[in-house]
């Protein structure tokens, strides 16, 4: 009945031949033209803005990248200098005040030592005002001792006592 | 869900009821499928129902012959999916219900010169036979074929009354010969002429066909249905350049970048793939689009890339594209291949001048064949209530081989449906790797200079 032979799909005929050449040929000519051509390059410039538009985003933030770096290090720099400024002015107060003290320190010992100076001065002045005094004292005593020399030794003792108890050191 | 299951069992018995013009005589004693007298037996019917005029000695001539084969004329799957996948000079789109589409004619005889005629003057009927002859032609399984006997009416129409075959030798091989039955004679018929120089059965005959034939219609349909989709998304890519893509563009822009990026642009290099784009753009979308279309239920199911003639073409224009474009490398390749010793050369220089044949050959037939064993599967799977029907003998049987049939069809369509795309994606990757090797420069020279160091 049926033998490969007569495979009819598979003879090729000059009429199919001629129309599919035809159609197939015009289908390249006018698609090519008309539609693949314009459509890829449609594509490829679409891709190209596409791509464009990623690198200029990426160039973009990149910069942002840099910018931020940059005000970091900005930022970075300005506390740097503030600690900076805060210590030298932690030492100055220090100093100021090591100095403050000092100075006060040396106005004590010199308040202090004038004021010896003074007491030793005054003391001294008393002193030879005391030892002047008692000159004073043992001369009139002893005036007074030479007046009464003659009266008596017993009653010179007495004498002599009564003045010593007289005479109140102060 | 249940709704849409028995509206697909519907409409896949509406479909295979259609496509084979059987199911609905069944149980008459006229269900012949493929007993080659099929008009014989049921022209007396379409008689009445078209209206014609028909000798009653035809009919008794007819119903003799139809008894001699018997009550049922066993199915012949085999000649039925032949028939299906052949090209038509009729576009028949439901046989059950008699729907089709006739065709412009353009037949040449050198003894006798051009017809033209519309189909539609055959009077077709059921199976693609024609009930009336034309100018000497008449038209048998979809094909016009020539009356070559002496004393058939060579001009204007008559009716004729059926076909019959014999079996005869021809160059030592069993060959089927036509003959149409008029006024109760045999007229020998003689096929159009195919190129194949009698390989594959055909051979020059009396006549050539140059019709719009069903599969020519059919490509006209495609292109022209891929220019309209095409020609919407180049202009949506052209109003809206910067805008994503939306409607067609979305259905279009993955293929089409998938094509150019996995394909023209790896085999061909970045530098030279436009100038071969539309044409690879051309045979992958050609091809698919026919692909699919002939996956189309209720359109014809048309055959066209199965065809041999149609991708003998394609092959031949990528045999061309590729030879004139070949550079002085890629012949020097041929011809005389370098850097093996010479007593190589001219065994190399065989080879490589038998592939440069070999390459669209291969293409051609792995096409053809891929589409056509497709349709081919899907109608053998579709035969199966016919075979386990008994030919619509047995109802149960019918109704096993349905149960059958679906999920088998749904399971081939679901396959055919990945060979349309793997194949026009193969036959375009083959191209553009044809012409990639042959536009190629200077590679070569390098890689060998690099292997002498």
């Amino acid at each position: 009945m049926f033998s490969l032979l007569s495979f009819t799909p598979f003879q090729p005929t000059p009429g199919l031949a001629i129309w599919s050449l035809l159609i197939f040929l015009l289908f390249l000519l006018i698609m090519g033209k008309f539609a693949f051509k314009p459509i890829a390059e449609a594509l490829s410039k679409r891709e190209g803005d596409i791509q464009e538009a990623i690198d200029q985003a990426k160039k973009t933030r990149e910069e942002m990248a840099n910018m931020k770096a940059e005000n970091e290090k900005l930022l970075n720099q300005a506390r740097e200098e503030r600690s900076k400024i805060l210590q030298e002015a932690k030492e100055i107060k220090n100093q100021m005040i090591t100095e403050a003290k000092e100075k006060a320190k040396e106005e004590a010992t010199k308040i202090v030592t004038n004021a010896m100076n003074d007491i030793e001065n005054q003391k001294k002045a008393a002193i030879t005002e005391v030892k002047n005094e008692l000159g004073a004292m043992a001369i009139s005593i002893a005036e007074k001792v030479i007046r009464k020399e003659l009266k008596g030794n017993a009653e010179q003792e007495t004498y002599v006592n009564s003045l010593v108890k007289d005479l109140n050191l102060n | 869900m249940k709704y849409s299951l028995l509206l697909l069992v519907l409409s896949f018995s509406f479909y295979t009821s259609s496509m084979f013009g059987q199911s609905h005589s069944s149980h008459t004693t006229d269900s012949t499928m493929m007993t080659h007298q099929t008009n014989t037996a049921s022209s007396g019917e379409h008689n009445v129902t078209e209206g014609h005029e028909m000798p009653a000695d035809a009919h008794a001539k007819g119903a003799a012959a139809h008894d001699a084969h018997g009550a049922h004329a066993p199915f012949d799957p085999a000649s039925t999916a032949i028939h299906h996948i052949s090209d038509a000079n009729v576009y028949t789109i439901l046989d059950g219900i008699g729907f089709r589409i006739p065709l412009p004619t353009f037949l040449y005889a050198p003894e006798k010169g051009w017809d033209i005629f519309s189909s539609g003057k055959f009077h077709v009927g059921d199976h693609e036979d024609g009930h009336a002859s034309y100018n000497g032609y008449v038209m048998h399984h979809g094909s016009v074929h020539r009356v070559v006997d002496q004393g058939f009416p060579m001009e204007g129409s008559v009716d004729i009354e059926g076909f019959t075959h014999k079996q005869e030798e021809k160059k030592g091989k069993k060959v089927d010969i036509n003959y149409a039955l008029y006024q109760g004679k045999e007229y020998r018929l003689d096929a159009r002429s195919t190129l194949d120089g009698g390989i594959l059965g055909g051979g020059i005959t009396s006549f050539y066909d140059f019709s719009v034939s069903k599969n020519v219609l059919s490509m006209i349909l495609v292109s022209l249905f891929l220019f309209w989709i095409f020609r919407k998304a180049a202009q949506a890519y052209k109003a809206n350049p910067d805008k994503a893509p939306t409607g067609v563009q979305s259905f279009i822009e993955p293929m089409f970048t998938f094509i150019r990026d996995e394909v023209a642009i790896p085999f061909i290099g970045k530098e030279k793939y436009m100038k071969f784009l539309p044409l690879l753009m051309s045979i992958f979308f050609f091809v698919l689009g026919l692909n699919l279309f002939g996956q189309i239920p209720f359109l014809g199911g048309t055959n066209v890339t199965g065809n041999l003639t149609v991708t003998m073409i394609m092959a031949l224009i990528v045999f061309f594209v590729v030879n004139v474009n070949g550079k002085k490398d890629y012949w020097q390749h041929i011809f005389w291949m370098p850097n093996v010793p010479v007593f190589v050369k001219p065994l190399l220089a065989a080879v490589e001048i038998m592939g440069l044949f070999i390459k669209p050959l291969t293409l051609m037939l792995r096409l053809a064949g891929n589409i056509s064993a497709g349709h081919i599967a899907i109608l053998s799977f579709i035969g199966l209530i016919f075979i386990f029907g008994n030919s619509g003998a047995s109802l149960g049987g019918g109704a096993i081989g349905t149960a059958m049939a679906i999920p088998l069809t749904l399971f081939m369509m679901a396959i055919e449906l990945i060979v349309a795309f793997v194949q026009a994606f193969v036959f375009t990757i083959l191209t553009a790797s044809y012409i990639g090797a042959a536009i190629e420069e200077h590679h070569h020279a390098d890689h060998h200079a690099e292997g002498h160091h």
